[in-house]
């Protein structure tokens, strides 16, 4: 392997690449086309109650999931979460990037890190603070209470805004990232100029700052969009049993009802809708944006 | 560059507030002395992070995602060193789609990967075991520690390796006492992020995890969905305590706004 790496005279004949990819290669090749070729082939078969997967070949689990209103109800639900919490992270990540890149260190490299450190933390971990400040301490309420915002407590734990606020918690700090790279690459000068140019600060932001922005806007919300819409653990506390979302709705059909080709095309249906939002948005930006990255 | 308003730092001062509240308030819930979830509001108390050590399930579970964790980033990371050499050093046909592959694990839900590993490791014939848990988790973790490595490796110098072997060095010797060393911080944050991401992993893992080879976060997630008590507030505040630890780590051996934010597109 390593001889490989520095025998330059295999130039010509490139085999050192494929060698040193080689393992990497084999081990997530296999490992992730075979099993999802073959959840795909599952969500063809039929399940019976009595004599379990059957092993035959037709679309029935799709034709069932598209005509049955149930299916709807929580594929609509699973994407109007995922559209709210990418509206909220960015109007609450752009505008925290945004005054982040306007502070001084050690200002700056200390709330970065409160803002960022937070990834590291297990979801568990993050869901059950909301659980805990929804339900048993029951801060939320109390704290609008206190502000004259509300005057009864609201139901947080097992609806969709709790799921909403705590999910955007969760992928907030992803807008950051993606909108404070942009920020990175800007040129200070161009606000200095159009500033001595006599600009009031609002048409710097609209016209010189936010054309720069948009970029790390739109793919922030695809990450977000994506994670929101596969989310599992937080949905699952939050909401609870009766709340379903996709991926809860998948667990359950496989480890509750064990009606795995159904699971497995309430799957393969949530895996074409993401990668298709991903692929088709990349797309969108990368040929909108093209100039902006260089 | 102009300073922040006051509109700006009221906007900044509750975004902080939204950040670390739920963070805050599972740690101290975890300090309450009474038998149910309440803020500690007469005094500090032990006893539930006592009660963690008397509790089998979480110590066993603990235990096996740090086996998980180091196994899987082991791997991982062996894998990733010569993957990400050949991606920084050469240009040859498919690497563009080598690249996309190796980064293709994070664009899949994990709850569908979950179901895929499920459906394989049964016909397989190793569901449930720890040996399926250590190779999903591989693939998951590979594009986190391929992409680390590779940063650290696109900027080296080639020359430095050429005058190692020119001065007589041994491929072998070349390799690990030059090339090595040169892409080691990448190496060590990537195996820190690996770990931390398989310590960390839920979705995917409820769905191959069996009873004997339950993770912590696995065994959280099932406790909590039963009830929630002070006792997975201190497990969780525990985890807390050891997250913030390894992110110092990676913050000084790599820094943790590049390795967040990270330097050019690759």
């Amino acid at each position: 392997m390593s001889a490989a790496t520095f025998d330059r005279r295999n130039e010509r004949v490139p085999l050192a690449p494929y060698l040193l990819s080689g393992p990497a290669l084999l081990v997530l090749g296999t490992l992730l086309v075979i099993p999802l070729v073959a959840t795909a082939v599952l969500s063809l078969h039929s399940f019976s109650l009595y004599k379990g997967i059957q092993n035959v070949y037709n679309f029935d689990n799709y034709v069932d999931i598209f005509s049955d209103p149930y299916f709807y109800a929580i594929y609509a639900r699973t994407f109007r979460i995922a559209l709210i919490v990418t509206l909220l992270s960015i109007l609450l990540g752009a505008p925290e990037a945004y005054i982040l890149n306007r502070m001084r260190d050690p200002w700056r490299s200390g709330f970065l890190l409160v803002v960022l450190g937070p990834l590291f933390i297990s979801v568990i971990s993050r869901t059950l603070g909301w659980a805990l400040l929804f339900g048993s301490t029951g801060l939320v309420n109390q704290g609008l209470v206190a502000l004259g915002l509300i005057d009864r407590p609201l139901q947080f734990m097992y609806s969709e805004t709790g799921i909403v606020i705590a999910l955007t918690h969760v992928l907030v700090p992803f807008m950051v990232i993606s909108v404070w790279a942009s920020l990175q690459r800007l040129d200070p000068q161009i606000e200095n100029a159009a500033l001595s140019l006599g600009a009031p600060s609002g048409t710097i932001l609209r016209r010189i700052l936010l054309p720069q922005v948009l970029p790390g806007v739109l793919s922030g919300s695809i990450i977000v969009f994506a994670l929101a819409a596969s989310a599992f653990a937080t949905p699952a506390i939050i909401g609870g049993r009766r709340l379903q979302v996709a991926a809860t709705l998948a667990y359950d059909e496989f480890l509750n009802t064990l009606n795995w080709p159904l699971g497995a095309a309430i799957a393969m249906l949530l895996l074409v809708a993401i990668l298709a939002i991903i692929v088709g948005c990349n797309r969108l930006v990368e040929r909108r944006y093209a100039q902006v990255f260089e | 560059m102009s300073r922040n308003g006051p509109l700006a730092l009221v906007f900044h001062g509750a975004f902080i507030v939204y950040i670390l509240a739920p963070i805050l308030v599972v740690c101290a819930v975890a300090f309450t002395s009474k038998g149910y979830l309440s803020l500690p509001t007469d005094g500090l108390s032990l006893r539930w992070f006592h009660a963690i050590a008397a509790n089998r399930d979480f110590v066993d579970a603990f235990w096996s995602s740090l086996w998980l964790g180091t196994m899987s980033a082991t791997i991982a990371i062996g894998l990733s060193i010569p993957a990400a050499l050949a991606i920084a050093r050469y240009r040859f046909v498919g690497r563009d789609a080598i690249t996309t592959l190796f980064q293709a694990p994070l664009m899949i839900p994990p709850a569908v990967l979950g179901i895929a590993f499920l459906r394989f490791f049964t016909q397989a014939g190793i569901s449930g075991t720890f040996i399926g848990l250590v190779l999903s988790h591989v693939v998951i973790i590979t594009p986190f520690a391929i992409r680390l490595v590779l940063s650290a490796s696109t900027g080296m110098d080639p020359q430095i390796e050429h005058a190692a072997i020119s001065l007589g060095a041994s491929a072998l010797a070349t390799f690990r006492r030059v090339t090595l060393q040169m892409i080691l911080p990448g190496v060590v944050s990537g195996w820190v992020l690996a770990f931390i991401t398989s310590f960390d992993e839920v979705t995917m893992t409820v769905f191959i995890a069996s009873p004997r080879t339950t993770t912590l976060p696995v065994r959280l997630f099932l406790y909590i969905q039963d009830n929630i008590d002070p006792l997975v507030a201190a497990v969780s505040a525990a985890l807390i305590a050891l997250t913030v630890v390894a992110m110092i780590i990676l913050d000084r051996t790599y820094g943790l706004d590049r390795l967040l934010v990270g330097r050019g597109s690759d």
